[in-house]
């Protein structure tokens, strides 16, 4: 058996923020007392005069971030994904999509992959109240090969995004950046006829996995990576509806309001077919191992094995 | 030198904005009076004065930022934009209708001039902090003003932003507070007061200074002492006046912090305008 390669998206994206640091000058780079977990002190080590550590202060930090940007910067500040969603949200919304101003807040230590930090400190509601904020693009990246291409295409476009990162070192499931990547446009990671898997994040790597096992039972499952969930690839969605007859979504955070509902809203108006989310049952985490954690909230291979047979079960 | 003329030009500006806000206010039947009749003063200064900036090319990248943290006070900085050429005056008296660039509470996407959305109070030093941060990355001479609330300074983030600008030095930045002592609740001493608010600003590494804010040579002056103060920031507390220039907003000025006034105030209000005028 071939070991699994693995890398944490934050690590791939304290690297690729030095890359673009070397090549352009406009970049700066905010984090608030958190730059060694969120990878930026590698920003901050190679430019210093461009990255300002706003101490414990994420309000500060992203209406600060605003400030820079509407002088021609373009802005990225990171900090934990509880913390820039939940603690700075007004400010977002404020300061940064009303604006539209070109502030990308990169979050890491999002779901409950933190792991041992426990649930003050894993993120599970931020897709959600991030993607209802009107000018808004929510991200979130499939492995580290991809967090490489969503940073680069994040600073090329004028304006505001949440791009959400984990803490744990997760599967890499792309051998290298040679694919098409487009902000907004899912990409079909494998193919199949009895239903479709929809997924984000390291739930793309368990998705995989998960259809791997169901083919061996004579299911054949097409699997899709939504790595954008705003601005929401629709056509997708509605083409795998029409397909395969039959949808399940999976995602490290709530069921509510994240990928899963963001999905069920395009069903539901355009093309209802049998649906079933995987995801944390809007409960919050603990303090454990990553795996274990995975494990205890329903987030295997198992789990979403379950849901395309519940699905399937209710296919007519 | 200041001359004679020109503290009377001034001050004639200063009561046009003034009945400038009680019109578009009165027309729009909505808006905030209280606290845009006190920062008159500062403005006229800062607009017909003191920054750098130009009507024609607001984006010119050497200009002087202006960042209304008092987002509510959006009339007042309306009026400067309007007589100051950015817009016809004209234009002030589509105040919160729909479809005007003349937001309740100032969008920089809808209208030139404006250089950032407020309206959520706490948030503009901060940004402020960021315009300056970013000026002395590009090695630019252009100084950015801030005015805040006194109900606002009892935002959190007001004091995160303060640390942010003493622990910079951020010396091309000054902050003006309209201190008119005053919110909308009531007086803010009873509310939750703020004192001694210059001593805060000062224990957090930043220049004070304190000024008449109705009178232009007191507000002149302080501008001018905050850009020769190197290696911090300056905060001015300006004593000001709740519905300064209308007498009977100020004896009420919780009554008129978020109130428009009907018809036959503003009447009463541009005639007391008027009479100030003849003085």
């Amino acid at each position: 058996m071939t070991e699994i390669k693995k890398m944490a998206t934050r690590e791939a994206y304290g690297k690729t923020l030095v890359e673009l640091g070397k090549i352009n000058k406009d970049i700066v780079v905010l984090d608030a007392d958190l730059a060694v977990s969120t990878k930026t002190s590698l920003f901050a080590k190679e430019f210093p005069d461009r990255f300002f550590d706003m101490g414990v202060a994420e309000q500060d930090m992203i209406s600060t971030a605003a400030g820079l940007a509407a002088c021609g910067k373009i802005a990225f500040a990171s900090t934990f994904a509880v913390f820039g969603s939940g603690r700075a949200w007004e400010q977002v919304r404020m300061s940064v999509a009303y604006t539209r101003l070109n502030v990308k807040v990169v979050v890491t230590h999002a779901g409950i992959t933190t792991g041992e930090d426990g649930a003050s400190h894993q993120a599970i509601e931020d897709i959600a109240i991030m993607r209802v904020i009107p000018n808004m693009t929510v991200i979130v990246p499939a492995d580290a090969v991809e967090t490489i291409k969503v940073i680069k295409a994040a600073a090329e476009f004028h304006g505001p995004a949440y791009i959400r990162l984990s803490r744990t070192a997760t599967p890499i499931i792309y051998e290298n950046e040679n694919y098409d990547f487009e902000i907004g446009r899912g990409i079909a990671m494998k193919e199949g006829k009895d239903a479709t898997i929809i997924a984000c994040g390291l739930m793309v790597a368990t998705s995989l996995d998960a259809a791997k096992q169901l083919e061996k039972e004579g299911i054949s499952v097409k699997v899709v990576n939504l790595h954008t969930i705003k601005p929401l690839d629709k056509e997708i969605i509605i083409n795998c509806a029409k397909e395969t007859g039959a949808i399940v979504t999976a995602e490290e955070h709530n069921i509510i309001g994240g990928l899963g509902g963001a999905v069920a809203e395009v069903l539901g108006e355009n093309y209802p077919v049998p649906m079933a989310r995987v995801g944390i049952k809007d409960m919050f985490g603990e303090s454990g191992k990553p795996d274990e954690l995975l494990v205890k909230y329903g987030l295997m291979p198992e789990n979403i094995i379950e849901a395309v047979k519940s699905v399937l079960a209710r296919k007519k | 030198m200041l001359s004679t003329e020109k503290i009377k030009e001034l001050e004639a500006i200063a009561l046009k904005l003034r009945k400038h806000i009680i019109e578009m206010i009165c027309a729009a039947a909505s808006g905030h009076p209280g606290g845009s009749l006190s920062a008159a003063d500062i403005l006229t200064v800062l607009y017909f004065y003191k920054m750098k900036h130009n009507p024609q090319e607001p984006g010119w990248p050497d200009r002087d930022r202006f960042v209304m943290s008092k987002g509510h006070a959006a009339p007042v900085l309306y009026a400067a934009l309007a007589e100051a050429g950015y817009f016809p005056t004209a234009y002030l008296k589509t105040l919160r209708q729909i479809g005007s660039s003349l937001q309740g509470h100032v969008d920089m996407l809808s209208l030139p001039g404006i250089e950032m959305s407020t309206g959520s109070l706490g948030q503009g030093l901060s940004a402020a902090n960021g315009m300056t941060l970013a000026g002395r990355l590009d090695k630019k001479d252009y100084r950015v003003y801030c005015l805040l609330g006194d109900g606002e300074c009892q935002e959190g983030q007001i004091w995160e932003a303060t640390m942010t600008a003493g622990h910079h030095k951020l010396d091309k930045l000054t902050a003006i507070l309209d201190h008119n002592k005053y919110q909308i609740d009531g007086c803010v001493s009873e509310i939750k007061g703020i004192q001694p608010i210059a001593d805060k600003f000062k224990a957090f590494g930043w220049h004070t200074l304190s000024c008449d804010g109705h009178n232009m040579k007191s507000i002149i002056s302080a501008l001018e002492t905050a850009e020769k103060n190197k290696g911090k920031p300056t905060m001015i507390v300006a004593e000001t006046v709740k519905g300064k220039g209308v007498p009977f907003m100020e004896d009420k000025p919780c009554d008129f912090h978020g109130r428009a006034p009907t018809k036959e105030e503003a009447d009463a209000a541009i005639e007391a305008l008027c009479k100030l005028e003849k003085k």
